[in-house]
């Protein structure tokens, strides 16, 4: 198993939902309650040391239930390897904690995936539409938005 | 008389920089606020050329994705399409054969020089200088004809395919590329007569732009723009994919602490490693097939589909249905000319995707960081 999955179910058993697998890269399910805490972690551990967030995808699997994820893919200089994240949120009202305050750089993803996808991201600095005009009216990238214009 | 009291005007000023015409390059409004000419505060404001990409892969099959994936960044059209195929044969659990392989870093390393000419060009036309811009496009210019001659685009070559080439290269082709293999270092010594001793250069660029190695980690930078930086790391090297491992060469380092001189040093050696790759690639280049030999991936020959039924079938279906790659999430990334360019996308088992997720190189520039437009900067060197 990657040794970052590892070291999550040893710190955060309550947290990890799934270990997976899938053409060699691995993808950890979390809960998405302490997010922070566990980006937190994967960073500031000497052997992981996951510096750089590579990119934050909001993803939408409309009509399963639960419907939104949020993916982290995260990278390590010091090992060459990667670790996907993954936490599946509320139908309803999709809202995760930023991860900002672990990774300077996710400010502008979390941006793009609330102006695409509406996800939430709590404690953002700067949350607002960064693609689209401010007065724009829905979230393209949500399954039901059409593709194209009526 | 009347006495008139003059008091100095110290308050700020807020300068609408652009949007820049979408005819230059990289269309950007920045917000900048000015203390005189010295920057406070900038915010910039992206989007302008936001062309909703990733949902429109969603509507169609894998390969009619790749017309769109070139566009992503246009100064090098098909190093995008390289990592959208890769992803998708990551998906279907398959590699390409050696000789598509090495044809594939042949292209993507030519490109590579050529977007590194196009900024070198622009760039020294930003700061003043308009002659370097006619010497890197020179010859740029040659790699645009190779691209031409191999796929009949020049920006935008939509080469490569899922599974493989679209076709072998020409006949021809490999002598005019090592032509130009040959004459690249020569030529290269222009640009760096021109520029890198150049005194209003250097005062314009050095000290400009600091970027420190754990600001730019924090910042998610990659590609010349990290290695400006100090930070060690290539995905060519670190991550090999498509036989970059069979290959010799370097990874350049900025000799100072991350600053705009930094980075254009780094560039500069770049083009150089580049080149060497693609000597390699053509010294070493090996025989055999373009494209998998798999009838659920690859397109039969076309002199077959207009003589025998079978054929016909399967080419119809293949652009009907497309590739249907198994149920799966994969992530993968190549470094491309301006860092790390990546796709994270989900398969629900159909012909189409069910999502891609497109990691631009812009997403992790971080341009909303306060430290990149430096403040108290003059407005003019920013």
């Amino acid at each position: 198993m990657h040794p970052a999955a590892e070291f999550l179910q040893e710190k955060f058993p309550d947290e990890v939902v799934e270990v997976m697998e899938f053409r060699g890269d691995t993808t950890v399910v979390v809960k998405p309650g302490r997010i922070v805490d566990i980006c937190r972690a994967l960073r500031d551990n000497t052997r992981l040391s996951f510096k750089y967030l590579s990119v934050i995808a909001a993803l939408d699997y409309h009509p399963q239930s639960p419907r939104f994820a949020v993916v982290y893919n995260l990278y390590s200089h010091r090992n060459h390897d990667r670790i996907t994240l993954k936490a599946y949120l509320d139908d309803a009202a999709p809202v995760i904690d930023s991860v900002t305050s672990v990774w300077s750089t996710a400010d502008w993803h979390e941006r793009e995936a609330y102006d695409l996808m509406g996800i939430k991201f709590k404690g953002h600095p700067n949350l607002k539409r960064i693609l689209l005009p401010q007065d724009w009216k829905g979230f393209p990238l949500r399954k039901e938005y059409p593709p194209r214009g009526e | 008389m009347e006495q008139i009291e003059r008091l100095p005007r110290t308050e700020t000023m807020v300068l609408n920089v652009g949007p820049q015409h979408p005819s230059t390059h990289g269309v950007l409004r920045v917000l900048v606020e000015l203390d005189g000419e010295l920057i406070v505060k900038a915010e910039p404001d992206i989007g302008y050329l936001h062309r909703g990409i990733e949902k429109l892969c969603e509507g169609r099959t894998y390969h009619k994705c790749l017309p769109l994936t070139n566009r992503i960044d246009y100064l090098a059209g098909e190093v995008n399409a390289f990592g959208f195929c890769l992803t998708v044969e990551k998906l279907l659990g398959i590699e390409v054969p050696k000789r598509a392989q090495y044809i594939r870093v042949i292209i993507a390393e030519l490109t590579r020089i050529a977007s590194h000419l196009f900024w070198l060009g622009t760039h020294a036309h930003d700061l003043g200088a308009m002659t370097p811009l006619f010497y890197a496009f020179r010859e740029r210019e040659k790699i645009m004809d190779l691209c031409e001659m191999a796929s009949g685009g020049r920006l935008f070559p939509l080469y490569f395919r899922i599974g493989g080439l679209a076709a072998d290269l020409p006949e021809g082709f490999v002598e005019k590329a090592w032509e130009f293999v040959k004459e690249f270092p020569e030529k290269w010594k222009d640009y760096d007569r021109l520029l890198t001793e150049n005194e209003i250069w250097k005062e314009r660029t050095v000290g400009v732009g600091v970027m420190t190695k754990e600001e730019a980690l924090d910042w998610g930078w990659s590609g010349p723009m990290a290695r400006g930086s100090g930070v060690d790391w290539d995905l060519r090297r670190d991550n090999p994919y498509s036989s970059y491992q069979d290959f010799d060469f370097e990874v350049p380092l900025g000799t100072r602490e991350g600053d705009t001189y930094s980075r254009y040093l780094v560039r500069m050696q770049e083009m150089l490693q580049s080149n060497r790759i693609v000597r390699q690639a053509l010294e070493k280049l090996p025989k055999g097939d373009i494209k998998v030999d798999d009838p659920r991936i690859s397109l039969p020959p076309k002199e077959q589909v207009y003589s025998d039924i079978a054929s016909l079938i399967h080419h119809f279906l293949l652009i009907e249905e497309g590739v249907k790659p198994p149920k799966g999430e994969v992530y993968q990334a190549i470094e491309a000319p301006k860092g790390e360019l990546g796709f994270y996308i989900v398969s629900d088992g159909t012909g189409k995707p069910w999502r891609v997720k497109v990691r631009r190189v812009m997403d992790g520039l971080g341009l909303s960081n306060p430290a990149f437009i430096k403040t108290e900067h003059l407005i003019a060197d920013s």
